[in-house]
């Protein structure tokens, strides 16, 4: 056997052994592991599974060992997933932390940073959330005013974030705030780990035009930060903080792929809806528009799956490619959802009641949600900037 | 699959590059429209093609060939796409080989593949004739008589109909127009009496040919695999030729959109880089995202064709749909942002939308592939 065989043949029999039953059976909204000092673990087993991946360090596959990764190439990750996917593992846990925050750690923080903060992300112990966007500052990130004045041994923050993913139930925050008020805007920005427990840090949700809350308005008054939780330089804040949007556009861009469910599913993906509500003839689906539409839509899909995969095969790193699937990803998931409701016709707009089943409803609420697929981590029309300008070198 | 390019591929391409930039630029096609060319290719240009090897790369070493596969003549004619440069390789390298290979007898194969590889044979694949691509509704036919095979029917669209050194005829030998089993092979010397080439002057300057034929008689080893058995086989066929014209799309695609942007970084208007215009960029922007998924669309149905995927029919749908749909908005964006000069024809965008159209119904336009697609997805 070839070194990647017995790895394939001893990662099936880690997870045998480790992986408990409820943890192979499809997720359930409110069993979403996302971990963090007030987690609640509805199923127990979810805590179990949690703590053996963690352990593992296969929360974070890709990073090194020294601080709690699981040290593994490309080849093992491929079969660490594939052998997860046969199973039908849920994902051990969700994280802002591992998706966006420990790779810039990795590339800009100090040693001390690194093993402070990296194993406490990918243990599932602190739930980090990002404090980027304000008020006045959405698509113009960089005339961002929340301000860190230094007083010697720490910094003094003052302002108000938005758009901080779930920030009600976050441990840290990692923020952008003005250390240099005379700088060039993009020059006066350094990048920030706040303790939310801290006083002066307050949170509100917002509620969506889906009914929910993922977001909160995040307020700092003067809340004293030490010195040794800036990561890079003063003032070179901003490198990093495009660095992370990399990383944040390129997990979203995988919301461009159909999650679970498959094809021919009778409860979720487009076909498996479209052949439910309109009606099936001789197997297709029977409104022959709308089956044009689909078709279209599943292609594009396809094609746009190939292109990831193309991507890491090439050894892609985030890099300005990040901004095309970023844009693509999220408006193909958007018109997803679209024909998802067009699908399910009058059902596709029930709010509430029993005159609907939960799932139905579920897609009601997704299809709202994915209006801010195009806008949250920059706009569509940011990406197309920046396609443009960085991608295309066209003029500025 | 990996998909990506070895160094094999890769270097092929290069030197695929190099010859349509050195050799054939769009001048090239411009010269041979211009003169009104009677095979509409040249003859020298070819002869270097198969000096270097390209009508070998889809036959087997078995038959003297070098087998770098679908993936190596796709690479080749993406960058010979480029520069829209016509030549038989489509044709008699993809269609001509690839049938021979797929239906003819070992002593067939021994004899036009070695013939194909020195470049003393080309080929035309005769197939459609409607105005749309669908094999199911061939009604030529192939009637048995004493010697052989007596052939009646019209065939259009022939691509290379005209300069073909032999034909390869589709027609039916059982059932009726409309069913996609019935259909056999025949290997036609198109010099035999009762046959009627007529050469169609097309939009992109090409070889092409409606062709009719009139009781031509056939000898019975003419015949290319079983009679009735061409339905599967030519299905694999066609797929190949569509993977390798979707690379070429590519191609097409890819010079375009590069012309088009050199145009937006040196026009000026209002004073200004028109590339410096959002709405420019904009679809500049998205015109790149759907080239990309091109190439990978393509990539991906080369490498399955190589590897005897059971996906070949559907990523060859998906590569021909995504080609034709990319070079569709390509082609008249091209157009567009260059404005005025855009539509003269002393200017070469012209030839890449006119190549475009013609293209995109090679062996099934887009809404075709999408329809097939589906079928084969169960939608």
């Amino acid at each position: 056997m070839s070194n990647l065989e017995n790895f394939r043949a001893e990662v099936s029999e880690w997870l045998e052994e480790n992986c408990p039953p409820s943890m192979r059976t499809p997720m359930v909204e409110d069993e979403v592991v996302w971990g963090g000092r007030n987690a609640i673990y509805k199923n127990p087993e979810s805590k179990i599974w949690l703590d053996k991946m963690g352990g593992k360090g296969w929360t974070a596959p890709a990073l090194p060992k020294e601080y709690g990764g699981g040290g593994l190439n490309s080849d093992e990750i491929k079969i660490l997933n594939s052998e997860l996917f046969k199973i039908g593992a849920r994902p051990a846990l969700n994280s802002f932390g591992i998706w966006m925050l420990a790779p810039v750690i990795i590339e800009y923080g100090n040693e001390a940073q690194k093993m402070e903060h990296i194993p406490k992300i990918l243990k599932g112990e602190i739930r980090w959330c990002q404090g980027y966007s304000e008020p006045g500052s959405g698509s113009d990130l960089a005339s961002l005013s929340t301000k860190a004045e230094d007083m010697g041994d720490h910094y003094l923050v003052n302002g108000q974030k938005v758009w901080t993913s779930y920030a009600d139930q976050a441990d840290w925050i990692f923020a952008l705030v003005r250390t240099g008020p005379k700088e060039p805007k993009h020059s006066g920005i350094s990048f920030l780990l706040i303790d939310m427990a801290d006083p002066g840090v307050t949170t509100k949700p917002i509620t969506l035009i889906s009914g929910k809350s993922p977001f909160c308005e995040t307020f700092f008054d003067n809340v004293k930060v030490p010195k040794e939780n800036l990561i890079g330089k003063e003032n070179q804040g901003w490198t990093i903080a495009k660095k992370l949007l990399q990383h944040e556009r390129n997990f979203i861009s995988n919301f461009g792929l159909a999650a679970g469910g498959g094809d021919g599913s009778k409860t979720k993906g487009v076909v498996g809806l479209a052949k439910t509500y309109l009606g099936e003839e001789n197997g297709k689906i029977a409104d022959l528009d709308f089956r044009s539409r689909v078709t279209e839509h599943k292609m594009k899909e396809h094609s746009f799956g190939l292109t990831l995969q193309r991507a890491g095969d090439e050894g892609g790193k985030a890099s300005a490619a990040s901004s095309i699937f970023k844009y693509y990803g999220t408006e193909h998931n958007k018109n997803r959802y679209e024909l998802m409701i067009e699908a399910m016709g009058n059902k596709g707009f029930i709010w509430d009641g029993d005159e609907a089943e939960s799932k139905e409803k579920a897609i009601t609420r997704a299809w709202l949600r994915t209006k801010a697929n195009s806008i949250e981590g920059g706009t569509s029309e940011v990406q197309l900037n920046v396609i443009a300008k960085r991608v295309l070198d066209l003029p500025a | 699959m990996k998909l990506v390019l070895n160094e094999e591929l890769q270097f092929l391409k290069d030197t695929a590059s190099n010859f349509a930039k050195d050799k054939a630029p769009v001048s090239h096609l411009r010269k041979l429209r211009d003169e009104d060319h009677p095979n509409s290719w040249d003859e020298g240009l070819w002869n270097e093609m198969v000096e270097l090897g390209w009508t070998s790369i889809l036959i087997p070493e078995k038959y003297g060939g070098s087998e770098f596969g679908l993936a190596g003549i796709s690479v080749v004619l993406q960058e010979l796409g480029k520069t829209l440069v016509p030549s038989p390789l489509f044709a008699t390298g993809v269609l001509g080989v690839t049938s021979i290979n797929q239906m003819g007898s070992e002593s067939q194969k021994e004899e036009l593949l070695g013939k194909i590889l020195e470049g003393k044979l080309t080929t035309a694949l005769a197939i459609d004739e409607g105005s749309h691509h669908e094999p199911a509704n061939t009604e030529l036919t192939a009637e048995k008589n004493n010697d052989g095979w007596v052939i009646n029917g019209e065939k259009v669209f022939v691509i290379d109909g005209s300069s073909a050194d032999l034909l390869i005829v589709i027609a039916r030998t059982s059932g009726n127009k409309g069913d996609a089993q019935g259909l056999s092979a025949f290997i036609v010397d198109p010099s035999l009496k009762g046959i009627n080439r007529r050469k169609v002057p097309t939009a992109d300057s090409r070889n092409y040919a409606n062709i009719s034929f009139e009781d031509v008689t056939i000898s019975a080893e003419a015949i290319l695999g079983e009679i009735d058995g061409a339905s599967d086989q030519i299905q694999k066929v066609l797929d190949f030729g569509r993977i390798a014209m979707s690379a070429e799309m590519l191609g097409n695609t890819e010079e375009a959109f590069a012309i088009t942007l050199n145009y937006l970084k040196e026009r000026k208007q209002f004073g200004v880089l028109i590339g410096s215009f959002q709405a420019l960029q904009h679809r500049a922007a998205k015109m790149f995202c759907e080239i990309e998924l091109t190439k990978s669309a393509v990539i991906a149905a080369m490498h399955a064709a190589d590897e005897n995927s059971n996906e070949l029919e559907r990523l060859s749908s998906l590569a021909k749909f995504q080609a034709g749909t990319t070079l569709h908005t390509v082609s008249n964006e091209s157009i567009q942002m260059h404005g005025g000069i855009g539509v003269t024809d002393e200017y070469d965008i012209g030839f890449y939308l006119k190549r475009a159209r013609v293209a995109e119904q090679i062996f099934g336009s887009s809404t075709y592939h999408k329809s097939r697609y589906a079928d084969i997805s169960g939608y």
